[in-house]
């Protein structure tokens, strides 16, 4: 036998070069220096809370379509000049404005996004067009798996809360008018509360300047909306949502979680991986591994500003939909009672620490993780913090934590998938209400 | 601020690339870059779909999915549980003529990942109980990927047998559920033996490392993995097409029309020249809403909802061999004329044939590819997989360096021929009928 090689000293983990400043009009601008590439990549986060859904939704697609100088075809060539791109999307937290372009090109791309901050006019006919186009997006999604099981497993989980819906249907969207858009923008583009963060082969200070030359006629104080708290969650029956003659059953559970800054949260983020996190978990290695029920099941935490939540994923064949809930239940629940093995820990602490060394090996990966970050109001040095938490969990923490957070008594629980197939099962393990289904 | 810029210079990347041959024949690629405590290492083996056999669809996919079941010393799980435990994350992926096997990990963990490579290089631990397993694993990824979605497999899947004739160039390669569950464990043991010899793989290592220290560390593990010469690689070539072909499939998830269009060009290795005037076109019609179709199908006409433009069916214009194709592909608005938007697509490529490019077109348009290519190289691991698939199909892993410029001298010339030789009788359609889906 040949012996596995040892690990190489730890690297320590090396923040760039940031630079931050605050510029008069309220915008908080990043800069981070990561010369490997001579690009730059941009994104500008926008908190966007409470806005209505469809008309944030167009937005996004008409944002970029003209300004009082440039039409939509304009800007786009204007960008492509200096290898540059340009888009936008929204959540129920914020709108982003993200892109790229050449390193040299930084001051245009910043030139183009702050006119569209300031003078993007929706002009009808691209607004009907891009309504459209979008519609049809949506009827695609609506005829996806993932989609209508996150759908249903957001309405179950939210209840009332503005982030159980976050697709809006397409009449709501076909309904929107370039007016209500102009109404929304005058509203709520505003560089108080916004975050720009400039990441790439720049100098900080300069990269600053530029966004300071190029953003200080952005003005105003938009309106400022907080989000209450996200619901606890109420466990209870299954749902299951029919989608007749469907090949597999979307398997979704929902579990509580805790943001980035709770003390609890470096074991949970550990006793998530040793149960489904990353592939060598127990829930991945015990339902493809062993049993092959599935291709690529996942479990991460998802973090909102009005709350945090852990969701279990997986694509289940329709004969093993009851049999892969008992393994996932199973597996929840021999965490949630015994402790991790320290060998498993361990592993799952090094994945943990080495994904951050990754993460931050790209302009685009600082760019997501500093942008991120910022919505939550922490700096990349979060990382270096957060590292030495992890470096700190005891299996006694996991257990603790997997106690808490995973334990299958607290989980809310959605199959989508033929319902006439996989009904009889499901009910023989756990009780099943039935939601209406999306699909016609 | 001036409404409107001048062009802007196209730069390059200066990665340093070191070639070598062991002994024993396996290629190696070393380009260490120690902007950031990362490396990537990929292995490429010189075997894809085009390569399976008959009866045996799939097989070069399954065959990748068993290459992590454990090796010569290596348990089943171990590798997962190793690159993971060591900080890194790692995956494989089927090529129509190459697979490749990858980890990108925190540098101090580079000679556990050539340990991990070189000891399923030297041989998969094949079993009935692992083949039937991964048997199980791959169909549940095309019920994912193509049974239980809309528009699942399209184009990829579905237009090949469209424009080729032969069982290579045409076949499923995500293959039959018949074909998968008849695989047998000598099967694999075949296809090893005679496709993952190390005369047939390339070995890549990029980011943070020395290199006369990587040297060592390859030559230690790969070293004295038996030498085995590559198998010859047949030719794939067929004829262009002299008439028009078309095809159409009721997709019962989708809910919107759509189509793909393909038309074969030049042999990207052996003409590279010939071959990127092709890879530029395809932008040049479809990148960004100042782009010429998107401007009149999406914006003028709104007879489409979306439309790109690729070069290969796997979409890697710089990772495929002859033969392969220029695509476009649309989805349209419900009801909408899929005719009609040849048409007009045949008219617009005229057009550019006839009448030349705008001031400006070509440049920014390089530009923005520029961009794309440079962004997928700031990753060690995108660099490991383009230059281990560049030294293995060309011998030139330094094309890594030399595409953003080789893609700004093509001329407005070469453009206009590009795009005069999209006719109608060289193109081969499939359309995709919505079988109703979601209303």
């Amino acid at each position: 036998m040949r012996e596995l090689p040892a690990l190489g000293p730890t690297r320590p983990l090396k923040l760039p070069k940031v630079v931050e400043q605050t510029l008069s009009n309220g915008l908080t601008v990043i800069a981070i220096r990561r010369p490997a590439v001579p690009l730059v990549e941009v994104r500008l986060r926008l908190p966007f809370a409470r806005a209505n859904l469809a008309r944030a939704a167009v937005l996004t697609q008409t944002l970029l379509s003209g300004t009082d100088e440039l039409t939509g075809v304009e800007i786009a060539a204007e960008l492509q000049k200096v290898g540059g791109g340009l888009s936008a999307g929204a959540d129920p937290d914020r709108l982003l404005v993200s892109g790229n372009s050449l390193a040299a090109g930084l001051g245009r791309l910043l030139e183009i996004m702050a006119s569209v901050l300031t003078a993007a006019e929706y002009p009808a006919p691209e607004v009907s067009t891009e309504r459209g186009r979008l519609a049809d997006r949506i009827r695609v999604a609506q005829s996806q798996p993932a989609h209508l099981a996150r759908e249903a497993l957001l309405r179950r989980i939210y209840g009332s809360h503005p982030y159980a819906a976050q697709t809006p249907t397409p009449e709501q969207v076909l309904a929107v008018t370039p007016a209500v858009l102009r109404k929304l923008h005058d509203n709520r583009v505003h560089p108080n509360g916004a975050t720009l963060v400039i990441a790439g082969d720049i100098t900080p200070q300069k990269a600053i300047d530029a966004a300071e030359r190029a953003l200080a006629d952005w003005n105003g104080d938009g309106k400022h909306h907080e989000l209450p708290a996200v619901p606890e969650l109420e466990p209870g029956p299954l749902t299951l949502v029919d989608r007749p003659d469907a090949v597999q059953s979307s398997l979704r559970l929902a579990l509580p979680a805790v943001p980035r800054t709770h003390p609890d949260h470096a074991a949970l983020q550990l006793a998530n991986l040793v149960f489904g996190g990353y592939f060598s978990s127990r829930w991945v290695e015990n339902i493809r591994e062993d049993k092959g029920y599935t291709y690529g099941p996942h479990s991460m935490i998802e973090h909102a500003v009005a709350g945090s939540t852990l969701v279990v994923a997986a694509e289940v064949a329709t004969e093993v939909t009851a049999p892969a809930l008992l393994e996932t239940t199973y597996e929840l629940g021999r965490l949630a009672s015994l402790p991790p093995r320290e060998d498993e820990l361990e592993q799952a602490r090094q994945y943990a620490l080495g994904t951050l060394q990754l993460g931050m090996s790209t302009q685009a990966g600082l760019a997501g993780l500093a942008i991120t970050y910022a919505g939550f109001g922490l700096r990349l040095d979060y990382l270096a913090e957060h590292a030495a938490r992890l470096a700190k969990v005891t299996v006694d923490d996991v257990l603790e934590a997997a106690g808490r957070y995973l334990a299958p008594a607290r989980a809310v629980g959605v199959v989508l998938g033929d319902a006439e197939r996989i009904e009889p099962s499901l009910a023989a393990l756990t009780p099943v209400t039935r939601m209406g289904s999306e699909v016609a | 601020m001036s409404a409107r810029s001048a062009a802007i210079r196209i730069p390059a990347t200066k990665y340093p690339v070191e070639r070598l041959t062991l002994p024993n024949g396996l290629r190696v690629v070393l380009a260490p870059d120690r902007s950031a405590p990362v490396v990537g290492v990929a292995v490429v083996y010189d075997v894809g779909i085009r390569s399976e056999p008959e009866g045996r669809t799939g097989f070069a996919h399954l065959f990748e999915h068993l290459m992590f079941q454990g090796s010569e010393n290596l348990e089943k799980l171990a590798h997962f549980r190793y690159v993971q435990g060591s900080g890194g994350t790692f995956n494989g992926s089927t090529h129509l003529d190459y697979t490749d096997y990858f980890e990108t990990l925190p540098s101090n963990a580079l000679e556990r990942a050539l340990f991990l490579e070189a000891d399923r290089m030297r041989g998969p631990r094949l079993t009935e109980e692992n083949l039937r397993n991964q048997v199980d694993v791959v169909k549940e990824e095309i019920r994912v990927n193509v049974l239980n979605r809309p528009y699942g497999g399209f184009p990829w899947l579905k237009l090949p047998p469209v424009m080729f004739e032969t069982f290579p160039n045409a076949h499923d390669g995500y293959g039959s559920f018949d074909d998968l569950e008849a695989a047998t464990v000598s099967d694999a043991a075949e296809f090893f033996e005679r496709y993952y010899a190390n005369g047939n793989a390339v070995l890549a290592v990029a980011g943070d490392f020395d290199v006369a220290e990587a040297t060592k560390l390859v030559e230690e593990h790969f070293g004295d993995v038996p030498a085995r010469k590559a198998p010859a690689r047949p030719d794939f070539d067929e004829p262009d097409l002299t008439a028009e072909r078309r095809d159409s499939y009721t997709d019962r998830l989708a809910p919107l029309p759509a189509f793909a269009s393909a038309w074969r060009v030049p042999d990207p290795i052996d003409d590279l020249a010939g071959y990127l005037p092709y890879v530029v076109l395809a932008e040049v019609l479809t990148d960004g809403d100042a782009a010429r179709l998107v401007e009149r199908l999406v914006l003028r006409d709104r007879s489409v909802t979306s439309i790109g433009g690729y070069l290969g069916f796997m979409g890697e214009p710089f990772a495929v061999r002859d033969p392969t194709a220029l695509l476009l592909q649309a989805h349209l608005p419900p009801g909408g004329d899929v005719d009609k938007v040849m048409t007009t697509i045949d008219e617009e490529c005229q057009r550019l044939a006839n009448d030349g490019l705008a001031p400006g077109e070509l440049a920014r348009t390089q530009a923005r590819m520029a961009t794309h290519l440079l962004r997928d190289t700031d990753a060690p691991l995108g660099r490991s997989l383009q230059m281990a698939v560049l030294e293995q199909q060309r011998g030139e892993p330094e094309l890594v360096n030399d595409l953003p410029r080789l893609i700004a001298e093509v001329t407005e010339a070469q453009i206009l021929a590009a795009a005069a030789s999209l006719t109608t009788q060289r193109r081969a359609t499939v359309e995709v009928i919505p079988g109703g889906g979601n209303k």
